[in-house]
């Protein structure tokens, strides 16, 4: 399958020409692929967030190629105009860019811009408040008005208004608290399978990463370091550990007892494969 | 030992134009003990924001009273003392960094204290090393990243050198080693310094580090002890919204296929021994 949004040695580099120049990213070759769910980790400043920033065009790349659908979005206006629509951004803490005066025209903002008739965007709107598990009767009502966790779903739809094929979210739970963040990936993973989008989730949690993505990139110091499953990736335990990120808890774990000689699968990475590491390793004694 | 901050019967409602305004926190009854360690767990909404800024006066009660230290927070008198005793760090360092460079930054509030020039120094060459942020002195804060700005903010707090520190979910935007330099830090100012601090926090695993969880819900505390008290109430946290450290997580799952194990097993080498324990019974 070829990939929907792909970098060819992607580079950038902020403050050229100042003290502060700094390589953000270096010769990164990044794909996504249509439908996957993908996680993308790496440490604060490794370039995960410049990254993203390249994927719909906000940032221009200092050498190398973005590629939507295997053409380059900067080789025409149009298209780099059709990237922004195609692939939708959530920033860290999206909530901070309401601005409208009602959470319906905050929603519809994007699709608006996208020249689209007032029948479309209002099913749009109702679809996106829908997804994120937003009332109707909160759409009349200021975004002002709304909590903490409705204004991140408010954000978020207003995003996802614009149907785009690929979504990629920069830590859309930091701050919300377990059940709230459990209610957004539900929401995110409902995108996915009804639109048959790419999801790219950007996070810091591993625990979090493990238990949503198909596959994972590994970023740092600016460059793709690992990719694979979760399984695979977190086989690199002590290297994840050096650049600051570690792997979930329940794999340090089952590391730990492995190395005491316990026959436990060592792969596991959620508490329910833990759960069921243990359990197998007790059928096996008693089989013994 | 004496309370650093207490609340007594405290409420809080948000004035609104209606008139009826929610009550956000109702009739709390706290005491922080000088000195200890205490982590505030609660789903959004249900008041510990509210809480942390009635602790340096942010917020004055519309019932019942807050003191810090003993002085009374509606005492416009003692603000400044207030404000002295308890720093805050909040969620977003972006709303909390005024400076250019980053030691500039970190010396606002030395210099607005109007301390001798070298007593600044000396306080902001030890914020920033206490934070990990000393190669950083000379940057300017917004080409830094988030977890980055959000140590400078805490450096920021410290060289005030107040006696208490809340933090409100001051870690939410950290990668799981800047959480655990900034939790080093803020373990090492408690148990050296003996800063008190108040965590509020959506980690289990940093509240399991705390001495004391405080579970708040709708304007209430639903719970109060010790954290391997807390977290083996597993229903009564789930039914607030709220998660368990995965390692009781574990624990509870096996439970409930029928093997008998600890549920009060909070740290990975707690469940490592656990899990070894079980694994090699009668074996």
């Amino acid at each position: 399958m070829d990939p929907i949004l792909q970098t060819e040695k992607l580079c950038h580099t902020y403050s050229s020409g100042t003290p502060f120049q700094h390589d953000a990213l270096v010769d990164v070759d990044f794909a996504a692929y249509p439908g996957e769910y993908l996680g993308i980790i790496g440490r604060t400043g490794s370039g995960k967030s410049t990254l993203i920033q390249h994927l719909n065009g906000l940032l221009k790349p200092t050498s190398g190629r973005v590629l939507l659908n295997g053409q380059d979005i900067w080789s025409d206006k149009a298209f780099t105009r059709s990237a922004r629509f195609q692939v939708g951004l959530v920033f860290q803490f999206p909530e901070y860019q309401l601005f409208a005066e009602t959470v319906y025209k905050d929603i519809a903002f994007g699709p608006k811009n996208m020249g689209l008739d007032e029948g479309e965007i209002d099913r749009r709107v109702r679809r996106a408040a829908g997804f994120v598990g937003l009332d109707e009767a909160l759409l009349d009502k200021s975004p002002f008005e709304l909590s903490g966790g409705q204004k991140r779903r408010a954000a978020i739809a207003g995003v996802i208004a614009m149907e785009p094929r690929v979504l990629v979210l920069d830590e859309p739970t930091a701050g919300l608290d377990p059940s709230g963040s459990e209610e957004i990936l539900s929401n995110i993973r409902a995108y996915q399978q009804e639109q048959q989008a790419t999801i790219i989730l950007v996070s810091h949690s591993m625990e979090e990463v493990a238990q949503n993505v198909d596959r994972l990139v590994v970023i740092c110091d600016g460059r793709l370091r690992y990719s694979g499953t979760p399984r695979e990736v977190f086989s690199h335990g002590p290297e994840l550990e050096a650049m600051g990120l570690g792997v979930p808890q329940m794999t340090r774990v089952f590391h730990r007892l492995r190395g005491l000689g316990l026959p436990v699968d060592s792969s596991v990475y959620t508490v329910e494969q833990a759960r069921d590491a243990v359990l197998a390793a007790l059928a096996g004694k008693e089989g013994r | 030992m004496s309370a650093m901050l207490e609340t007594q019967n405290l409420t809080f409602s948000y004035t609104t134009e209606e008139g009826a305004a929610p009550i956000v926190l109702d009739g709390l009854d706290l005491q922080i003990e000088a000195g200890s360690f205490v982590a505030v767990l609660g789903h959004n909404g249900s008041g510990k924001s509210t809480l942390a800024k009635h602790m340096n006066a942010i917020l004055l009660p519309t019932g019942g009273a807050v003191y810090v230290d003993g002085m009374d927070t509606a005492d416009e008198a003692r603000l400044l003392d207030i404000r002295r005793t308890v720093g805050m760090v909040f969620q977003n360092p972006d709303n909390q960094i005024v400076a250019n460079v980053v030691e500039e930054d970190v010396a606002f509030a030395p210099e607005n204290m109007g301390l001798p020039p070298e007593e600044i120094r000396e306080r902001v060459d030890l914020a920033l090393k206490l934070v990990g942020m000393t190669a950083f002195a000379q940057h300017a804060p917004h080409l830094l990243s988030g977890g980055q700005k959000q140590r400078v903010a805490i450096a920021g707090v410290i060289a005030i050198r107040p006696r208490c520190l809340v933090l409100d979910e001051a870690t939410a935007m950290l990668d799981p080693v800047g959480r655990r330099d900034v939790m080093a830090t803020i373990k090492d100012l408690n148990q050296r310094v003996g800063v008190t601090v108040v965590l509020i926090t959506h980690h289990m695993d940093e509240a399991a580090q705390a001495g004391r969880v405080v579970v708040m819900s709708e304007g209430k505390i639903a719970a109060d002890g010790p954290p391997r008290q807390i977290f083996q109430q597993v229903d009564l946290l789930r039914s607030l919204g709220l998660a368990v450290p995965e390692p009781v997580a574990l624990m509870w799952e096996l439970r409930r296929a029928g093997l008998d194990v600890p549920l009060d097993v909070l740290s990975d080498e707690e469940c490592v021994q656990a899990l070894e324990k079980l694994l090699t019974r009668g074996g």
